[in-house]
């Protein structure tokens, strides 16, 4: 047991120190997770509003498609945003192959479909339960949809929490379109990866901490705002 | 008996229903009925269950859309406008998940009416203000169903439709529901309200609709459905036999 108990001393020791390789690549990551969550949310969750409380031809197959997207592989997402990317590819002259933008390109394309399917079932629910009382008050739409939003928010925050803690988890797309360049593009996952393969354990280790504390983290406050909705009956 | 009715209330009457008919899933579930509910008396309209009591509630607020036949008040076809005028407590009501208070203002407000004393005050009305603060999803059944009388008076109605509103409550809150509508009855609201409950209908009723099989039976002034129905239906609704 010997190689957990160096490993985590040393990595106790980096995380200690805030060691700087470490700070950078945990700046990073959060960076990017965020500003993708951020711009998914901003995508998702009208487009998931729309689809709840509104009907039309071809809706029911799209929500099924925005369901199926929350599956996604990230590595075939990694390949195809790799693809359109590369200089060969259509968007090759925006060069933006192996910088933070790509990455942060691939996680959305990994987390819209999952904050759309999600809100949209949240808001659905609501729809169906408040629509008779707002149809007999002639609640104008705009209104509804306010309304749900405000009654939903726990459950909405818990949507947002599942598309971060997806983003920061996922390793798969960004070690393809961001190419773990140290300084540049290197993030929990993909260091976590390069290190254990060049049998550097501390570092990974210490990495590996600490996105376990994050998500942990996401998970209880998931948790807890689950628990506060139920204990002032907002679910 | 010379109630002092609001005239501004009582426009909406009255309430013509022409030859109205409904299917649904090739089911008939209105079949063709013509009626005119007028007067300030409380409509109670009574029949078995799946008698499609819910449904005409329904077809007269302009929540459905029937097949065939229409609906008038005072001789206008339902529009958006009218059903603002008019409120319904539905059987299992829809309870917002916010405060006992914030349910009332929200209603209130979809009205235009800011001024919260009036919500608090419509709490009192209804036993309900020492809950103002309270989540109103944890209230008991017999609240729930006062918090929705509450939001249904808040906008004084010129009609208020109530679909089993005491099915399964505390006597307390049946006889507050109860003391309501009758308040509100004689300042110019017209109820129309369905009901199982024999002893409420005879306590409440001004005439009596009564449905079987999506079909008008009978539409009498009470005393004479109590004493003496028209319909075999309702005689034998009435003899406490089953209606079939
Ligand atoms: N949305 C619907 N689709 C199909 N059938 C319905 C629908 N709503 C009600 N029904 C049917 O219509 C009949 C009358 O229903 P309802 O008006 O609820 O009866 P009740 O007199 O007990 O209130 C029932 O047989 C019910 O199954
Ligand atoms: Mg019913």
């Amino acid at each position: 047991m010997s190689i957990y108990s160096d490993s985590l001393a040393a990595a106790f020791g980096l995380l200690a120190t805030a060691d700087s390789d470490l700070m950078e690549i945990l700046y990073l990551s959060i960076n990017v997770s965020l500003l993708s969550l951020v711009l998914s949310c901003a995508i998702g969750l009208p487009i998931g509003a729309i689809l709840a409380i509104r009907q039309f031809h071809g809706r029911d197959t799209l929500v099924g498609i925005f369901n199926a997207l929350m599956g996604l592989p990230p590595v075939v997402v990694g390949l195809l945003v790799y693809l359109h990317l590369s200089r060969s590819g259509p968007f090759g002259w925006l060069g933006l192959l192996y910088t933070p933008q790509a990455m942060v390109i691939a996680q959305m394309i990994l987390i819209t479909p999952i904050i759309i399917a999600l809100s949209c079932q949240v808001l659905e629910d609501m729809h169906e339960g408040y629509k008779d009382f707002f149809d007999s008050l002639v609640v104008p739409k705009r209104t509804a949809l306010v309304a749900y939003i405000i009654d939903a928010r726990y459950s909405l925050m818990t949507v947002i929490l599942a598309g971060f803690g997806r983003a920061v988890s996922e390793v798969g797309a960004v070690i393809i379109v961001g190419g773990n360049i140290d300084h540049l593009t290197r993030v929990m996952t993909t260091a976590i990866a390069l290190e254990t393969s060049k049998g550097e354990l501390e570092l990974a280790l210490a990495l590996g901490f600490v996105l376990l504390s994050i998500s942990l983290a996401v998970n209880f406050l998931a948790q807890w705002l689950k628990a506060s909705a139920k204990r002032r009956a907002y679910v | 008996m010379s109630d002092k009715t609001t005239p501004a209330l009582n426009c909406l009457l009255p309430i013509t229903v022409d030859n109205l008919s409904l299917a649904m899933n090739d089911r008939v579930l209105i079949d063709r009925i013509t009626c005119q509910i007028k007067g300030n008396g409380i409509t109670v309209i009574m029949g078995p269950n799946g008698a499609g009591k819910s449904l005409f509630l329904r077809c007269l607020h302009g929540l459905v859309e029937p097949d065939s036949g229409q609906v008038y008040f005072a001789g206008e076809p339902p529009s958006p406008a009218i059903r603002q005028r008019q409120s319904m407590v539905f059987q299992a009501p829809t309870i917002l998940r916010r405060t006992v208070l914030a349910n009332l203002l929200f209603v209130a407000r979809q009205r235009g009416m800011s001024n919260s004393q009036t919500s608090i005050d419509c709490l009192a009305q209804l036993r309900l203000d020492h809950l103002a603060q309270h989540p109103a999803r944890l209230l008991s059944g017999g609240e729930k169903q006062r918090l929705a009388l509450a939001r249904a008076l808040i906008i004084k109605p010129a009609v208020l439709f109530l679909d089993e509103p005491t099915s399964n409550l505390d006597p307390t809150s049946v006889d507050t529901i109860e003391r309501n509508l009758q308040l509100v009855r004689q300042q110019g609201t017209k109820i129309i309200l369905v009901t199982h409950d024999l002893g409420q209908a005879k306590r409440l009723a001004g005439d009596v609709l009564f449905l079987n099989h999506g079909k008008l039976s009978e539409h009498s002034p009470a005393t004479s459905f109590f004493k003496n129905p028209e319909s075999k239906a309702a005689k034998d609704y009435l003899a406490g036999k089953l209606v079939f």
